[in-house]
């Protein structure tokens, strides 16, 4: 059309103007110079005005506080090529094997997008059997461990492999050259390729290897050596045992194998009205261990007298069984031995016995009633030697002389830590600069590594390939489940490249394995498939060989020398070394892993530290009154050593006996681990060429009257005449299935009824699932394997000792302990004491008192307290029995807490994560790799607590709705009940009517099973199995 | 037609006139503050300061500040809490319950008295606030329309029941509070000039003195006193069912609501006679609350007082008779255990202290009174304390029980609320009259003494 209209835009188009023009093919047209053109020089020439200052002001000062403002850069680097095994969400699991220090476990390692973040027994191993220790729990925080070394070093300074094998072989050939001796000084390697690997490198360099175990094994090797020919440690198998004697060792808890023994304990302590048998457990000890905190009967004893209880428990056997006696010092009145004796020889062929001590002599007659006992065979295999702890004492005390007359040219020390433990150790280190070349694999600077000339870190074994072998015939893999996070090299790279034929370590292994371990089998017949279904199981076993060793020891003269050695009457303190369930031997990184410090230890309760273990005799002499956590110091001197230690009175230990455990006292291990208690290592003897954890004489103890803080997460031992432990003994359930339940009732106006029959509540029908708990109490050997696998698996911050005095630890499980104490209702009311001092004596346990586990967390009532008070409903209860905490919801009143009958509500006191002052693991990038991605790390302020690992559960159903079934018991475990040694959780769903749990709780309703507290009548998911002790009353 | 008694005491002595009545209470609001004013107005600002440093702290770092633990989740908080509200509950009983029984004397002392419910409330509030990990959400626990669709508060929980009866409570004391000042406000209005006439004459909302005005005022007075009435009841009762409708043995008890009713008269007359015997002195207004005055608040004093005692041994009577090792152990760890003392200290203050009153020379003595007013405050803050920690401290699982220890943060906290309290006292005796005149010149002619 012809009278288009034309809108234009403003004068400047109306008119036209040349400008304009110009502008107007430019997309974004640019504003007139004079307007604001800040870059331009021009603003100086013309001068600005008033309210170009102040635009300018304005933008400065807005840019200036912009720049303050630096966001923080948070490094989220996608995949740009997906690897193949990797799925975002989705875990993948790689057998593997953790082994430190007689701590062996065959595991799997769950890893999320390429990190490892938690470790579970792996169920396939013959030998762990899907046990694992506390330890190897918490291995996979150790790989996240700030203070491993970063690169090789040579004196402090970072140096390259290449300079570094370099600098290494030139100055081996020159020790070779000199004509010295070159040592390599390892803790036991059960790994038989490194071993080969090790061989190699001595062979070219003419070495000499040495293993020595910080918590030495020697006296029993050296005992089979004189009893049958050839020094080793046997298998033993207390599930087969009916009677078990142990003279001092902590089979449950640190002795050998320990998690091993505890799965087989376990199977003999499980009892049901259909088959109520259950092992007998006598114990003789002098400290309160683990083993004899689950001891059906346990008897106190000086370590002097640990060798007589040998020689009179070998008298009374054989006297029984027409044997010859030995000439040995009577011990009469020993509480229980004659007991001890008479069952063990009832159970002939089901009977075992051992001992802790390190000394042969002991040991051969151990050895020698065992033989009478016809142990060997049955409850002992010598046929499947134990690998875990080989070393020999003797030997490494023949090298620390060596170094010290300065014949030795050059050392390695691999796995090794001796200059801190060692009883030896401050020798070595004196002398160490004698030898002109040094050499440690340590992962850290620590008190040997920081004398060396070469730091060579070995990688942690999750980075690691590798293999190990616990037992002959027994075959396990380590496989790296990430690449390694530092400029590490395994070990056997190490030598391989100073031996002079350098190889990657996984070529070593499948060479290893295709020339050593493939043609012994005859399954397979590719390496390939060999190979790989090895490498999916973790373990591979050849078949046990048959040939039996006959004993053949002198029991005569072991007799002597134990006459000779031990005494039945003593004067003064003895001190016992021994360690601690959690710790261990402490020697290497797992001193600064801060699950393990935190760990309550399973007896005392006591956290971050060691202390002297004093028992209540000697608390009263020394008018020392423990009361939440308050003690004081004092002053030991043992073996020409005296330190400066908090004392923790302890019930069960023996009279004028004291104890202190290894593996603190360290300072050169890291930031979490420096500086916490005292080091007991220079406390140990040694004896004949053993070291001897047990000082007889010269042992004192002297106050300081200064006080002191042990962290116990539970401070107060009894139980209080309460029945939330509910207990029997075997004889009376036989009688009697139900025996020592406690039935609470309540009147009513139709009669007594029990009370669980009222209810203000309407029961919600479980339509789905409905999961819940059993614990059985006389299973559950109190290890604490749960409370650092739920740690793992929750990402349950570290909260520091602090924090713990203050009664505020985090874990979402514990282990509740009790101690009996001398009094009772019944003995008040025989005796007519009053309530107010029937309840004040209560509070103290026996001398020797009997002691209960009972495992707390919540109980997820189905008529739960913290539900109804939440003011926000931040806490509900699912349709499927969990009582579920949504910690956005929350806003922390705390109501929830204060009224949880069972106090198993946990409260972010503060922030715990990214936070200098919890500078634990969760502070740190590279700590914070190890957190579950299923579990959200809880905010300052918020509530938490035990949520039956709805993670687990919710992934169990998802994989289940994809293949289109229903879950299968068993599928879904929580990290407690995977975890625990001796299945004493067991985890379901109680609708599944084919379900262990179902099952379990048909069988013991009304009879073993209860609930805490059920007179109140919350209702728990979670149910118990009484206890039952196998005593005679 | 007024008729003047001969038996009962005189209410205002001094033989006062109408005019002297405005005199001596306007008088503080207009002249320059003295300097104990200015002493006392300071120390409670310093600490104020002081608290609002700790609370700044509390809510910065996290609760981990304060003593609690895993087993005692509440502590000074609640007590606190509890504690001041209690001491709310004397304001609403004057000038609801004893308006409506016609208690004349209660006209002397019941502005200042409602005055400090308000700010005893607030405190209350300010620990409820605090408490929580998560203040900043605190609007969560109020029953707002939100964006997560249906989500309400718990009505299960006496938290929320808390929430309702504080607010509640708050909301009528500080409107029947401001009803009763506005003829005083606009008597001052009248009397000043300048800004302050601007301020007193908004503030008094045109108060006319008209006919009108005094009969919605008396009506207003009267809805608000039946208002507030049940809520004297109400609001404690609420309070004690955060702990009775609970598990814990020690907290779950249906004795709780008389007896914390009960337990918050007592400690709030202690606490308006600790403050009026101290601002009677100062402001010279002896005329105004008598002996009579004080006598009277005694003998409640004694009553309630006797009826807590009566409750403390009910408490261990029942714990006795019912049998329940956790109930009975309770008891005997409250008055034998690690706290002890803080129980004999309750029992000392509390119940044996007020039967002093009994002695007609002590109930009249200035002196004895106002250490006994202070006694029982402390009793009652003793009492809160012993129900809350000696109750959770030892609880159903030997395993968990531990100790509550004070940290310098559970007290700076505590001395905030003090602050606060003191800081909004003293600037409200100064700015507004502490004596509701009006009320007093209704009962001049009937209840004051001959010159």
């Amino acid at each position: 059309m012809e009278s288009t209209k034309t809108y234009w835009k403003g004068l400047e188009e109306l008119n036209n103007h040349p400008e304009f023009i110009k502008n107007s093919i430019k997309e974004f047209p640019e504003f007139s110079s004079k307007e604001l053109n800040v870059n331009s020089d021009s603003i100086a020439e013309e001068g600005s005005n008033r309210r170009d200052f102040l635009k300018f002001l304005g933008f400065s000062v807005a840019a200036a506080s912009l720049a303050a403002c630096e966001t923080p850069v948070k490094k989220a680097i996608p995949y740009l090529i997906k690897p193949e095994d990797v799925d975002p969400t989705n875990a993948n699991w790689y057998a593997s094997s953790y082994v430190d220090g007689g701590d062996y476990a065959s595991v799997v390692v769950k890893t999320r997008e390429g990190r490892p973040i938690k470790i579970e027994g792996n169920k396939k191993s013959t030998v762990s059997a899907g046990a694992t220790g506390v330890r190897a729990q918490a291995s996979v925080l150790g790989l996240y461990d700030g203070s491993r070394l970063r690169s090789f070093q040579e004196k402090g300074a970072e140096i390259s492999f290449e300079a570094a094998d370099k600098k290494i072989i030139s100055k081996l050939q020159e020790v070779v050259a000199a004509g010295k001796a070159i040592y390599v000084v390892t803790s036991t390697v059960c790994s038989p390729s490194l071993n080969a690997a090790i061989s190699a490198f001595a062979a070219k360099y003419s070495a000499k290897v040495v293993a020595v175990d910080p918590v030495s094994a020697y006296g029993i090797s050296k005992a089979n050596e004189l009893s049958f020919g050839s020094a080793f440690i046997p298998s033993y198998d207390f599930s087969k045992a009916k009677t078990i004697v142990s003279i001092g060792a902590d089979f449950l808890g640190t002795w050998l194998s320990s998690s091993e023994y505890a799965k087989q304990y376990s199977k003999t302590r499980k009892i049901s009205e259909k088959n109520p048998a259950m092992s007998k457990h006598f114990q003789f000890e002098s400290i309160m261990s683990l083993a004899g905190a689950n001891a059906d009967y346990r008897t106190m004893i000086k370590p002097s007298q640990e060798g007589l209880v040998v020689s009179n428990l070998y008298n009374l056997v054989a006297g029984k069984l027409g044997a010859a006696s030995i000439s040995t010092t009577q011990l009469s009145d020993l509480p229980n031995l004659k007991l001890a004796a008479e069952n063990l020889v009832k159970t002939k062929g089901y009977s075992l016995v051992v001992s802790g001590s390190n000394d042969p002599a002991v040991q051969i007659l151990v050895n020698a009633i065992n033989n009478l006992l016809a142990s060997y065979g049955s409850t002992i295999d010598t046929s499947r030697k134990s690998n875990v702890k080989l070393g020999n004492d003797a030997a490494f005390a023949h090298f620390v002389s060596k170094v010290k007359d300065g014949s030795v040219g050059a050392v390695l020390f691999y796995n090794s830590n001796p200059v801190y433990a060692s009883a030896l150790g401050k020798e070595l280190a004196s002398s160490l600069s004698k030898v002109a070349l040094k050499v440690s694999f340590s992962d850290r600077v620590d008190e040997t590594s920081s004398l060396c000339d070469f730091i060579t870190p070995d990688h942690h074994y999750l980075e690691s390939w590798s293999d190990a072998e616990p037992k002959t015939g027994s075959y396990s893999l380590i496989q790296p489940t990430i690449t390694p996070l530092f400029k590490a090299r395994a070990a056997v790279e190490s030598f391989t490249a100073w031996t002079g034929s350098p190889v990657d370590s996984y070529t070593y292994l499948t060479n290893f394995w295709k020339s050593n371990l493939f043609p012994k089998q005859s399954k397979y017949t590719s390496f390939q498939a060999f190979w790989d279904k090895s490498l999916y199981d973790g373990v591979f076993e050849l078949p046990a060989s048959s040939s039996t060793l006959s004993f053949s020891g002198d029991v005569s003269s072991a007799a002597s020398a134990v006459s000779k050695r031990y005494k039945a009457k003593s004067e003064g303190f003895e001190l016992v070394v021994y360690e601690k369930v959690g710790m261990g031997h402490g020697s290497n990184g797992l001193a600064n892993n801060p699950w393990i410090l935190e760990f309550p230890d399973p007896i005392t309760k006591a956290t971050w530290e060691n202390y002297l273990t004093i028992p209540i005799s000697l608390a009263k002499k020394l008018s020392i009154k423990m009361e939440f956590g308050n003690t004081q110091r004092v002053t030991l001197k043992a073996n020409g050593v005296s330190l400066t230690v908090p004392v923790l009175v302890q019930p069960g230990q023996a009279p004028d006996t004291v104890g202190i455990a290894v593996g603190f006292g360290r300072e050169k291990v890291g930031k979490a681990g420096n500086g916490l208690g005292v080091n007991a290592y220079p406390l140990i003897s040694v004896a004949n060429g053993f070291a001897n954890y047990a000082i007889s004489s010269g042992v004192e103890v002297s106050t300081t009257g200064e006080t002191y803080k042990i962290a116990q997460t539970q401070t107060h031992q009894t139980i209080m005449g309460r029945d939330i432990v509910q207990e029997s003994t075997l004889t009376e359930y036989k009688k009697n299935p139900a025996a020592g339940r406690y039935f609470p009732t309540i009147a009513t106006a139709d009669g007594v009824v029990p009370t669980t029959d009222l209810s203000m509540w309407k029961m919600r029908e479980r339509t789905n699932h409905s999961w819940g708990m059993v614990i059985d109490l006389n299973a559950c050997t109190g290890c604490g394997n749960c409370v650092v696998s739920c740690q793992a698996e929750n990402n349950v911050p570290v909260v520091g000792k602090q924090e713990i005095l203050n009664s505020r630890e985090m874990h979402w499980i514990r282990i509740d302990r009790y101690y009996t104490s001398d009094m009772t209702h019944e003995k008040a009311e025989e005796n007519k004491i009053g309530a107010i001092d029937m309840y004040r004596n209560m509070e103290d346990p026996s001398e020797n008192p009997k002691v209960v586990f009972q495992p707390m967390m919540c109980q997820h009532c189905n008529n739960a307290p913290c539900e109804t008070v939440c003011p926000v409903a931040a806490t509900t209860h699912s349709s499927e029995g969990l009582n579920q905490m949504t910690y956005n919801r929350c806003i922390g009143t705390r109501y929830c807490a204060n009224n949880c009958p069972y106090k198993v509500r946990r409260f972010n006191w503060f922030r715990y994560a990214e936070n200098e002052v919890f500078n634990f693991n969760e502070d740190l990038d590279l700590g914070k790799m190890v957190l579950n991605p299923d579990v959200t790390v809880r905010a300052r302020g918020v509530m938490e607590k035990c949520s039956l690992c709805v993670q687990r559960i919710q992934e169990g159903k998802l994989n289940a709705k994809k293949n289109n079934r229903r879950p299968v018991d068993g599928e879904i475990e929580t990290a407690c009940s995977q975890s625990c040694p001796s299945e004493a959780i067991v985890f379901g769903d109680m609708n599944d009517k084919d379900s262990k749990i179902y099952q379990l709780m048909e069988q013991e309703y009304n009879k073993r099973m209860y609930h805490v507290l059920e007179e109140i009548n919350v209702r728990p998911n979670v149910s118990y199995l009484t206890k039952i002790r196998n005593t005679e009353a | 037609m007024q008729v003047t008694s001969h038996v009962r005491a005189p209410l205002v002595t001094g033989g006062k006139k109408l005019h002297d009545v405005t005199e001596d209470i306007c008088k503080q609001v207009e002249g320059k503050p003295t300097n104990l004013w200015y002493f006392a107005f300071g120390i409670s600002v310093l600490a104020l300061a002081y608290g609002s440093f700790c609370l700044y702290k509390t809510w910065t770092v996290g609760l981990g500040v304060w003593g609690l633990n895993r087993t005692v989740g509440w502590a000074w908080d609640i007590t606190n809490f509890v504690w001041w509200v209690g001491i709310g509950h004397a304001g609403t009983l004057i000038s609801a319950v004893l308006l409506l029984f016609r208690q004349k004397w209660r006209t002397s002392i019941n502005r200042a008295a409602e005055a400090m419910t308000i700010f005893a409330v607030f405190c209350a509030g300010s620990f409820i606030l605090m408490h929580m990990g998560r203040t900043w959400l605190a609007n969560w626990a109020l029953p707002l329309p939100n964006t997560y669709g249906s989500l309400w508060v718990n009505f299960n929980s006496p938290l929320v029941w808390d929430v309702f009866a504080i607010s509640t409570y708050l909301s009528v004391s500080i409107l029947f509070w401001y009803v009763g000042l506005i003829p005083d406000l606009a008597t001052i209005r009248e009397r000043a000039t300048g800004i302050s006439r601007k301020v007193y004459g908004i503030l008094s909302f045109n108060w006319s003195g008209g006919a009108k005005d005094w009969q919605r005022y008396e009506q207003v007075s009267l809805i608000l006193a039946g208002v507030s009435t049940p809520l004297v009841l109400s609001v404690h009762t609420i309070v004690s069912m955060d702990f009775a409708t609970s598990v814990i043995p020690g907290w779950h008890t249906t004795i709780f609501p008389p007896y914390f009713v009960a337990g918050a008269i007592f400690s709030g007359f202690a606490m308006v006679l600790t403050l009026m015997l101290v601002t009677r002195k100062v402001f010279k207004l002896e005329d105004y609350v008598t002996i009579t005055h004080i006598e009277s608040m005694n003998k409640i004093i004694t009553l309630t007082g006797s009826i807590v005692g009566v409750a403390y041994i009910t408490e261990f009577f029942i714990a006795w008779y019912s049998g329940v090792e956790y109930e009975g152990y309770c008891f005997i760890n409250r008055a034998t255990g690690p706290y002890w003392w803080a129980y004999w200290s309750m029992m000392t203050c509390n119940v044996i202290s007020p039967q002093l009153f009994w002695i007609r020379k002590i109930r009249r003595n200035i002196a004895a009174t106002f250490v006994i007013s202070i006694i029982v405050n402390i009793g009652m803050w003793f009492e809160r304390f012993v129900i809350i920690v000696s109750s959770l401290h030892r609880d159903y699982l030997p395993s968990s029980w531990t100790m509550f220890y004070p940290t310098m943060y559970d007290i700076g906290d505590y001395i905030f609320s003090f602050g606060l309290f003191f800081t909004f006292f003293f600037l409200f005796a100064k700015f507004l009259p502490v004596i509701n005149m009006a009320e007093v010149k209704s009962v001049l002619k009937s209840s004051s003494a001959k010159k």
